[in-house]
């Protein structure tokens, strides 16, 4: 009699391998959007459609400026992931590499931009 | 194990025999919303380099999200970040493992759908 416990007769057994941390990170992101989501469209909101002096000085304020940076990072880091899962339950072959990888530089290159523009706008 | 019979098995029922419930559907949106949305923000993010950059290419920014075509882009993704909102707060529940009985589930799918529109409006009427 083999002193196994049923978890270590079976870990490392699964087809997967992997997955919980994905699963992780868009828990995670779930929560932070679900905070930051009211407060960015509460800041946003009344911006849209305002004069641009009105914008640059309302975004020269703290508050706005981090929840709107906050909420560009954390959307595009939450859209990296779930776009990905998306891909790879309809596309396959070399077009599903092609597309995951074209869908994380997209939301790097969108987050890096949004963040940019809300720092000049702040500083 | 042999393998003879390899991409000659039957195939299980596709996806357009099954009956649409409110369980599909509402997952399926879930989807649906929360990929679209990026219209809407790389369209914001778009506004905010502008807004950075310079008045003129701030009103050539802001007139594209304010013109009725921006106004219904972003009246759509507003809907849409509710649904999804709702949605994932539904699929955090369930990763509880609470509220999984179909009943529940199905109650659940048509609160996500009537409280995004409820949102929706809210959202416009506040801001």
């Amino acid at each position: 009699m083999r002193y196994l416990t049923d978890r270590k007769r079976v870990i490392g057994l699964g087809s997967a391998k992997s997955g919980t941390e994905h699963h992780w990170s868009m828990t995670l992101s779930s929560y932070a959007l679900l905070i930051l989501i009211p407060m960015f469209l509460l800041t946003f909101g009344p911006m849209l459609g305002a004069s641009y002096e009105e914008v640059t000085s309302y975004f020269a304020r703290p508050f706005p400026a981090i929840v709107a940076a906050l909420t560009i990072a954390v959307s595009f880091m939450h859209f990296k992931n779930g776009v990905q899962a998306l891909i790879e339950d309809y596309v396959h072959g070399p077009m599903e590499k092609f597309l995951i990888i074209a869908m994380i530089c997209l939301s790097y290159a969108a987050a890096a931009t949004g963040i940019f523009a809300v720092a000049k706008l702040a500083l | 194990m042999a393998d003879v019979n390899r991409g000659n098995r039957p195939l299980s029922p596709h996806l357009q025999i099954y009956r649409p419930q409110i369980t599909s559907i509402s997952s399926i949106l879930t989807r649906i919303t929360g990929n679209a949305i990026l219209v809407a923000a790389l369209l914001i993010v778009w506004w905010f380099l502008a807004a950075a950059s310079s008045a003129e290419y701030f009103a050539v920014a802001n007139g594209v999200l304010t013109s009725w075509f921006g106004d219904l882009v972003l009246v759509l993704s507003l809907w849409g970040l509710w649904y999804h909102t709702l949605a994932g707060i539904r699929h955090l529940i369930w990763d509880q493992a609470k509220m999984l009985e179909l009943e529940t589930a199905e109650k659940l799918g048509w609160a996500v759908i009537g409280g995004s529109a409820v949102m929706t409006v809210l959202t416009i009427l506040v801001i």
